[in-house]
């Protein structure tokens, strides 16, 4: 008790220079001084520079004529569409190539992740040298090498490689039969959501009753059967309105059909290859890190080793796996920025040419990291809500 | 005496069983590993297919049909595309990558000044190999020497202008010259920036958690080829009229400030997991906050982040290729540059040079990761449960 009154009686000792919060107080007001000084003289230059070299500030170069080509347009543009067009068009290759990639991407990752956990030796090994030969080299490396390694040395469209389901593969990209929807074919649309709804509503009931009664119901077979099987009626009933515009072969080039450049095809490919290495570490980690105890009390419950899988070890895994996969899907994200080094269209390709055009480099270095930073919180934020699904429910 | 009743007893030997399946030897071996079960045997099969298709290839192109030496691209080329090679001829070009072997290492450095880059490798060397074996004493000299010593050297030996050593500018240098000096600098500086950062973003003073937070969050959220841009770009804008930066150096700063925003996350993640009654004990010892992290909280926080310290190491070191994107010439850049030579152009160059850049820079990253792994092993003393 005496020491404790002697220490509320002398609240501080020594001068105040040694008091931590007087301390700390200076430094921030110190640190607040500094970067206000140096941004108030960045914003001076910046002011003089532009004045010196006459370019405009402000946003309004958007409106303006972009008077550029873009070779992969998901919407309509020309090179008479304004500045913003362009760089919207960027942004939506930019989403293109990052979903497929991630999808691509992650069913690599886990085959090649399960694969380095096999019993088997030999599949182990070849998953082993490919994540070793992939996580070690450059992406960009990844991206010219399916560019001018592979793609670029295909033959001329003359001596095209005929592949299944009437597509070619040539020097000018991939092309597949293109789907035409006639008239009527909004029906197939509407049965395949009333298919998918419809096999939701089963799986919930069929989760129900097992609940209540014990009761197992064919699940997987109902959905498939719904989701396949709808459509599929919608298709004959409203007198098969689908038809397949297919390419063909003239001497010089191919006609028809859906073409693929090989901007994005060696783009997607490398970023799917790259980042499938880094997943399938991640999925290995995450299968190891569930303890050997839950698989053996699994098989002691009787459990078959599919199902020890699926409802034990799987949804423990993703617990550890999902945050990391994140970050690796926002690094695709990122990555796919390196589309400008071979000449796909994305977000910092176009934004780029936007802003050499035009000269006014803050904006356009300002648009490029709020729509990176934009499509990055996305991203978590719909991985925060996968993670918040699977985390662990505790009482 | 007998107090159960034996109402049978065996009286001859029970016949011998078949021995049962050896547990050791290769036959076991390939039982328990190759054809467990039927699933795996497939498996097996489909890897033999695998590595039956694509080996022989590999083998065929990269050795067997490969040309190594030869004055331009005839050697390397079909007859009907100008060459001597037959028809349906693949093969590696090494030719290729032997003739530019000088531009892939130094870029267009003049011949007669090679010996400076050359020079500094070694000495780089002969201050990495004692830095990195354990045994080896005088690690804060040898650190010193590295870290601090050798970029001043090297910086005056490379960029040359005094002691009678021509000026040598930085937009001559290229190849694997500024992959190497460039990630250097990187480590050398992000580590300690990162660290800083990392402090920042734990203290207690909220001005200045807010500001690295805002760096952190920012820098990590975008692409580098954005932060390259922004470093091209931008810096010059807001440095007075007249005043210009190399490129060179622009591309110092973004990849260092780039792997600082990094370092920065892995640092937190080891002070975090150091337990409070480490600080605490610090602080009833009467240290002050530099000696408290500095000798009791850094130590042990950096040593448990090795692996993703040297994570980012490597991912840094493979960022440096995107220096191409503000043309400038790194290994891969130089490579790549070197395609659209017409003495060389064929249908091999792109490939064979790509896979020599390739197989460079998976031996830095395949070594750095190997050497973590092995510190990680020798620097665990105990902090598993």
């Amino acid at each position: 008790m005496a020491s404790q009154e002697i220490l509320r009686e002398e609240p501080s000792r020594g001068s105040f220079v040694n008091d931590p919060r007087i301390r700390g107080l200076f430094f921030q007001t110190l640190v607040v001084i500094v970067l206000f000084g140096s941004v108030w003289w960045i914003v001076q230059n910046v002011i003089d520079n532009l004045q010196r070299l006459h370019i405009a500030s402000g946003f309004g170069f958007l409106k303006g004529r972009a008077g550029f080509d873009i070779s992969d347009t998901p919407i309509a543009y020309t090179s008479d569409s304004t500045y913003g067009r362009a760089i919207v068009v960027g942004l939506i290759n930019t989403i293109i190539v990052a979903v497929a990639g991630i999808i691509t991407a992650t069913i690599i990752g886990f085959v090649i992740g399960i694969g380095r956990l096999s019993q088997n030796w030999l599949i182990q090994k070849i998953c082993t040298v490919y994540v070793e030969i992939f996580r070690n080299i450059p992406p960009l490396l990844v991206i010219f090498f399916w560019y001018s390694g592979v793609l670029a040395v295909l033959p001329a469209p003359r001596d095209s490689y005929h592949l299944p389901f009437g597509s070619f593969l040539n020097q000018r990209g991939f092309y597949f039969p293109r789907a035409v929807w006639g008239e009527g074919s909004w029906l197939i649309l509407v049965a395949l959501i009333v298919g998918i709804a419809m096999a939701w509503f089963v799986a919930r009931t069929a989760r129900q009753r097992q609940m209540a009664t014990g009761q197992q119901f064919p699940v997987f077979w109902t959905s498939a059967a719904l989701i396949v099987g709808l459509p599929l009626l919608a298709y004959v009933l409203s007198g098969f309105p689908l038809s397949f515009d297919l390419p063909k072969q003239s001497t010089f080039n191919l006609t028809g059909g859906f073409q693929v450049k090989p901007e994005f095809l060696s783009l997607y490919l490398a970023l799917s290859c790259y980042t499938a290495a880094f997943i399938a570490e991640i999925v290995r980690a995450g299968i190891r890190g569930v303890s050997k105890g839950q698989t053996e009390a699994a098989a002691a419950l009787g459990l078959r080793s599919g199902s020890i899988l699926r409802l034990v070890v799987v949804p423990q895994a993703m617990r550890i796996v999902i945050p990391p996969l994140t970050s690796q899907y926002l690094n695709l994200t990122k990555n796919s920025s390196l589309a400008i080094a071979i000449g796909y269209p994305d977000l910092t390709a176009t934004a780029g040419t936007v802003l050499n055009q035009t000269g006014q480099a803050v904006e356009g270095v300002l648009i490029m990291m709020i729509a990176y930073l934009i499509l990055s919180l996305v991203t978590s934020a719909v991985m925060n809500v996968v993670n918040a699904r699977m985390a662990l429910v505790e009482r | 005496m007998q107090e159960h009743d034996m109402s049978w007893v065996r009286t001859e030997m029970a016949l011998a069983q078949p021995a049962p399946a050896s547990v050791s030897g290769p036959v076991a071996w390939v039982r328990r590993n190759l054809i467990g079960s039927v699933g795996d045997t497939i498996l097996t099969i489909l890897g033999i297919v695998i590595v039956a298709w694509v080996l022989p290839q590999v083998i065929n192109w990269a050795f067997i049909n490969a040309q190594w030496t030869g004055p331009d691209r005839t050697v390397c080329a079909t007859v009907a595309q100008g060459g001597i090679q037959p028809d349906g001829w693949s093969g590696a070009c090494w030719a290729f990558v032997n003739a530019k072997f000088g531009q892939f290492m130094f870029g267009t450095y003049p011949v007669e000044e090679r010996w400076r880059p050359i020079l500094v490798a070694i000495l780089f060397v002969a201050l990495l190999v004692p830095m990195l074996m354990p045994r080896v004493p005088r690690k804060g000299l040898n650190a010193i020497l590295l870290f601090l010593v050798l970029p001043v050297v090297s910086f005056f030996l490379l960029v040359g202008g005094v002691f009678g050593l021509p000026h040598v500018e930085t937009s001559r240098w290229g190849g694997l010259l500024i992959t190497l000096s460039l990630s250097f600098v990187g480590i050398a500086v992000s580590l300690p920036l990162g660290t800083v950062l990392a402090l920042g973003r734990r203290s207690k003073m909220p001005i200045i958690k807010m500001l690295c937070v805002i760096f952190i969050e920012a820098v990590r959220g975008i692409p580098l080829i954005t932060v390259l841009f922004f470093v091209s770009v931008m810096l010059p804008l807001f440095l007075p009229a007249g005043v210009t930066f190399d490129k060179y150096l622009r591309a110092l700063i973004g990849v260092s400030l780039f792997a600082a925003a990094y370092m920065a996350e892995v640092v937190r993640g080891g002070l975090q997991a150091i337990p409070k009654g480490q600080y605490e004990g610090a602080d009833s010892l009467g240290l002050g906050y530099w000696q408290k992290m500095g000798l009791i909280v850094l130590p042990q926080a950096l040593k448990l982040v090795i692996p993703g310290i040297v994570n980012t190491f490597i991912g840094m070191f493979k960022d440096t290729s995107l220096v191409l994107i503000i043309s400038m010439f790194d290994l891969l850049g130089i490579v790549k540059q070197n395609f659209s030579d017409a003495n060389w152009a064929t249908a091999q160059t792109a490939k064979s040079g790509l896979v020599f850049a390739a197989f460079v820079f998976w031996l830095f990253c395949f070594g750095m990761s190997r050497y973590s792994m092995y510190t990680e092993r020798r620097l665990d003393t105990g902090y598993r449960r």
